[in-house]
């Protein structure tokens, strides 16, 4: 029964091409990250490792992305930043999805009571900078590492799944089995989790899928202006910072760690639409 | 009126905020900014000149009174008024980020209503390839392609500041050097300034204008099975004039609804992307005082975009307002 199930779905995703692609990309990185100590071609590299007689080479066999100021391999680093990358986007979604969801549960189911109006107005207060502003604001004043970068933007980020399960709770509370289960007396509990947040989660999964590759790009985003992981321990933006002061001649210290941002993105971006479609088709 | 009034609260609220998380600096912003030979009295003097010493309600107090003075307090390394260094940097940040919202706009609906008109042909589909890569594509990373591909290949258009140095600049009046230079008639120079304008425009701009295209696209294919549309069509009004005026006007909704948001990473990503083209606006100043811990400059920094993208959002509504009978005649009471 459950193969069968899970055969439709497949069967369903394979059919749109983009997302089978999304999917493979998403694989690739995650494989490559996780077993980067094996798959990288010089794993010493992702550390601080110096060799000048091998500083600046462009890209090779040898060295596929080329070498860095200190003859380091890039496609290695890229390799091991993947890992900071990804566990900075587990992590962020981890802390905020569960936060963000149940603060909308909260302000939906009771609409129009003094809980709604605190937890709504904070989120709008929080949705009145730009994201990307207030995170680097809230790591500059910390210090400046991994850990520090994931809760500055966790503390950005809650506001939007608040907002999208807040609209979601406000119309599903009218619903017959909503008002059915307030009927034969169903805790408040019950019914936040067990009614409601069941009717929410394909939109949350598909949004997560997708906020995979915005939480990266934003951690990218930090570690380039320095703000985020710290040398010399890899990372995306951090690269791409570097090389870029050697813009012109040693182009590919940057562009292959900006390429790789690029590849996460459009991994998840296409991955998240295609697992919107899926629960599209499945309610049509 | 009503959206005003509670902008104003939200901004107060977001001061609250930022208020807060700056002060849970660890270590003392006095002690910081005389460095650590300073003399025991001087950090004490400069504790009690800055508030540091009382609580933080208070301290909230004494920063509310220097915003409504109109300084946001005095920065700790510049040691002259936030304001006049928000003044000096604002304008530069304001001009890149209203050409990359022009870009995003203009150019997004056109690759939208293209990608629609021709829909499921190869204009289509080349116009949605690019606009996957081109969303998935961090500004900061376009900004080095565009770098790289101008700097060394054509060099066309300029990849540093916001004038070349043989070129005087236009007498100040607005900060904004191409309007600054069209008010004083100043041709070369505007010329000058658009041309520094454009890399950077176009690396701010180029994932929010996928963004806008493609939700432009799909906006477009869903109203162009409506009935009015079909009901337009059957009068015999020419398909031209059908699309431009039936189909066009309530298929941009979305789109303009989107752009605020777009904005706003879009003025987060001016900080990345000032940094690369060594634009002197507000961004690039945000990040100096971020490393250097200048409290009163990042609050300041933070609130004044805050404002900007509140401003941005008021626009964006009336403008949905206007294109949406439902909501204007809604909010007249018809």
């Amino acid at each position: 029964m459950r193969r069968t199930r899970i055969g439709r779905w497949w069967y369903k995703f394979s059919r749109n091409p983009l997302s089978v692609v999304g999917l493979i990309i998403v694989v690739g990185v995650v494989f490559c990250a996780v077993f980067a100590p094996w798959v990288a071609p010089y794993p010493e590299h992702a550390g601080p490792y110096v060799n000048y007689r091998e500083a600046n080479q462009p890209p090779s066999l040898a060295h596929p992305f080329g070498t860095d100021i200190f003859g380091r391999d890039v496609l290695s680093r890229v390799f091991f930043a993947f890992r900071s990358s990804l566990l900075m986007g587990i992590v962020v979604l981890s802390i905020v999805v569960p936060v963000g969801v149940t603060l909308g549960l909260l302000a939906g189911y009771f609409k129009e009571s003094w809980i709604d109006i605190l937890i709504m107005r904070i989120t709008d207060i929080f949705l009145s900078v730009p994201p990307l502003i207030l995170a680097l604001a809230i790591t500059s004043v910390l210090k400046p590492n991994l850990t520090n970068a994931m809760i500055a933007v966790s503390v950005m980020w809650w506001p939007w799944y608040t907002r999208l399960v807040y609209g979601m709770a406000t119309s599903l509370r009218n619903e017959y089995f909503v008002q059915s289960a307030e009927l034969i007396g169903a805790s408040k509990f019950h019914i936040l989790f067990r009614e409601i947040l069941p009717n929410c989660v394909s939109t949350i999964l598909t949004k997560m899928t997708l906020d995979m590759g915005w939480v990266i790009l934003i951690g990218a985003a930090l570690s380039f202006v320095g703000l985020g992981e710290q040398p010399p321990k890899p990372a995306l933006g951090t690269m791409v910072a570097d090389g870029a002061k050697y813009l012109p001649e040693y182009w590919w210290i940057s562009v292959f760690p900006g390429l790789a941002i690029m590849l996460i993105v459009l991994g998840f971006n296409l991955l998240g639409d295609g697992i919107g479609d899926l629960f599209s088709l499945e309610e049509a | 009126m009503r959206r005003l009034g509670y902008s104003v609260f939200v901004l107060l609220g977001l001061s609250v905020v930022v208020f807060i998380i700056a002060r849970l600096v660890p270590g003392d912003p006095a002690r910081a900014a005389l460095g650590p030979r300073a003399t025991q009295e001087a950090v004490e003097a400069l504790r009690a000149k800055l508030h540091l010493d009382k609580p933080i309600y208070v301290q909230y107090f004494f920063w509310l009174r220097s915003v409504f003075r109109g300084d946001f307090g005095e920065s700790l390394y510049t040691r002259r008024p936030v304001i006049e260094d928000i003044r000096e940097f604002l304008p530069a940040t304001l001009e890149l980020a209203l050409f990359a919202g022009l870009f995003m706009a203009v150019f997004g609906l056109l690759l939208g209503v293209l990608s629609a008109r021709y829909a499921n042909t190869w204009v289509d589909n080349v116009i949605r390839v690019l606009a996957y890569l081109g969303i998935a594509t961090p500004a900061f990373v376009v900004a080095i392609i565009l770098i790289l591909l101008f700097g060394m290949y054509y060099e066309v258009f300029p990849t540093i500041g916001r004038l070349s140095p043989g070129i005087s600049a236009p007498p100040r009046l607005t900060g904004l050097l191409t309007l600054d230079s069209l008010l004083s008639g100043n041709w070369v120079a505007l010329v000058d300034a658009l041309k520094h304008l454009f890399l950077p425009a176009l690396s701010l701009s180029l994932g929010g204008l996928f963004q806008e295209a493609r939700i432009t696209r799909a906006s477009m294919l869903e109203n162009a099975r409506r009935d009015f549309v079909a009901a337009a069509r059957a009068y015999g009004i020419p398909e031209r004039v059908v699309i431009a005026k039936y189909l066009f006007k309530p298929s941009i909704i979305p789109t303009v609804s989107i752009l605020g948001l777009d904005f706003a990473s879009l003025i987060g990503n001016a900080f990345l992307v000032e940094l690369l083209f060594n634009w002197p606006g507000l961004s690039r100043y945000g990040i100096n005082v971020m490393l250097r811990k200048d409290i009163e400059a990042i609050v300041a920094v933070v609130m004044v975009l805050g404002v900007v993208f509140t401003v941005v959002n008021i626009l964006v509504d009336l403008v949905v307002a206007y294109l949406d009978p439902r909501i204007r005649l809604v909010e007249r009471g018809e």
